[in-house]
């Protein structure tokens, strides 16, 4: 599947996120994700993975979409990442 | 359906222990990479109680249900599922175990 489209239904549950996808092997079934979302403030990281991969629960049954890894962020978190990182 | 008893035993376990990781194999012998990762990183923040999923067959699938995750390593902090392996992980990159653990 396009990474486009993931991407989609993420945003589609998670209005407000900034939503990033990469397809990892290039087969189109592996991919990785990086969603910065207000809808992440002081949920757990389980509870954000599960918010993302929720729209998504009928392709990863399939096997359509075999793996999704991801990175998950409230915004104030990302922002603490950004400047870790920063140099 | 994970049956009452089990219930209680996984209520009981991660309420009675600081760090709980159900896993494959034991802290001193991992049988997976991904347990091995959750081992190692949550070594150093006090005493691990592990469950090898191998030597009870019943957890393996009962701990599944429980926690609604699809994956073992699961690894519970102060009573509370943490996640697995990747999260473990990313926690750890972030700095935020010990926070976790002293609660």
């Amino acid at each position: 599947m396009k990474p486009e489209l993931i991407r989609d239904r993420i945003l589609a549950a998670l209005p407000g996120s900034e939503v990033e996808v990469r397809d990892t092997t290039g087969t189109g079934d592996h991919f990785e994700a990086r969603v910065v979302s207000p809808a992440f403030t002081g949920k757990s990281m389980v509870d954000q993975h599960q918010a993302v991969y929720a729209p998504l629960e009928d392709v990863l049954k399939t096997g359509e979409l075999h793996a999704l890894a991801l990175k998950t962020y409230a915004p104030e978190q990302w922002q603490k990442w950004v400047e870790r990182n920063r140099k | 359906m994970i049956d009452d008893a089990l219930k209680t035993r996984f209520d009981t376990e991660i309420k009675a222990n600081k760090i709980v990781i159900y896993m494959k194999g034991n802290a001193l012998f991992p049988q997976c990479g991904f347990s091995a990762r959750a081992v190692e990183l949550l070594k150093p923040f006090g005493p691990l109680h592990t469950v090898d999923v191998f030597s009870e067959p019943g957890v393996r699938d009962g701990i599944k249900e429980y926690s609604k995750w699809p994956t073992i390593p699961q690894v519970f902090i102060n009573g509370k599922f943490i996640g697995g392996s990747d999260i473990v992980t990313e926690l750890a990159e972030r700095g935020e175990l010990e926070a976790l653990v002293k609660g």
